[in-house]
């Protein structure tokens, strides 16, 4: 898994490349929450266009930063999602409390 | 249960619990599922199912230090069924676990259990506490089978 990590104001935004899973999920965690603490950053993008495998270790992870942000007064959105990995986004529930975006500038323009 | 007539194709993986090694053992039967009849869809339900079954060993069973994981994948007419294996420390009650959302490692959303259900077609889970624990799970073809099957 490669985190790319960029900023456009207040937003964070982090694009993913790889597998979300238990041996990837502390290390996109941890490199997150430095992120978060580094730049400041009230809102948080997750650009999902390179993930192809997301279990429940990658959704945990993906769920910790979004309360995270949320309790500090910011929102988060999920964009480029592929046709492998929504199945999963829809089925675990976090698209009913995350919007999700075809694009980042879409996902941009939300906040 | 197929009789060993039934078996078109087995695979064994023995692997340490480690999480590195979800990976391999997800790629290993979905390698094996994309040859059957399986959608790509499908293919990717198993892959989720058979990665939730693993990580449970590693972060559950095996949760004291490391020990040894045995995922067993076997093609029978009807579809493909898995049986994920630990001798890790169990569980007391295992439908408390299925229910239990949240529950276990907080970051997980007790999601594992409920995919499996949700992905598979089938579930069973057998375990006790110190004698480890069984997952059997069964994901049945949708496609018709093509000419010599």
């Amino acid at each position: 898994m490669k985190l790319e990590l960029d900023t456009a104001g207040r937003v964070l935004i982090a694009r993913i490349d790889g597998e979300l899973d238990l041996s990837t999920a502390p290390q996109f965690r941890a490199a997150l929450e430095q992120a978060l603490d580094r730049t400041m950053a009230r809102d948080l993008v997750l650009n999902m266009k390179g993930v192809g495998f997301v279990d429940s270790s990658g959704l945990g992870a993906i769920l910790g930063r979004y309360r995270r942000v949320t309790q500090a007064g910011g929102k988060m959105a999920i964009c480029g999602v592929s046709g492998r990995v929504k199945p999963i986004l829809e089925l675990s529930g976090i698209l009913r409390i995350v919007p999700l975006f075809d694009s980042e500038t879409g996902a941009l323009a939300s906040f | 249960m197929a009789s060993e007539a039934d078996v078109r194709n087995r695979v064994h993986i023995e692997v340490d619990s480690v999480p590195e090694n979800i990976g391999l053992v997800r790629l290993a039967v979905a390698g094996m599922a994309a040859h059957a009849r399986f959608t790509l869809a499908e293919v990717e339900e198993i892959k989720v199912a058979v990665s939730e079954a693993v990580s449970n060993s590693v972060i559950h069973g095996y949760r004291d230090g490391r020990g040894v994981i045995k995922v067993t994948a076997v093609l029978e007419p009807g579809g493909m069924r898995v049986t994920v294996r630990d001798e890790g420390s169990g569980m007391a009650d295992v439908e408390e676990c299925r229910r239990a959302r949240g529950g276990g490692d907080p970051e997980r959303m007790g999601l594992g259990f409920m995919f499996m259900e949700s992905l598979m077609d089938s579930l069973e889970v057998e375990s006790s506490p110190g004698r480890g624990t069984t997952v059997r799970m069964f994901k049945a073809f949708t496609r018709e089978a093509g000419p010599g099957g």
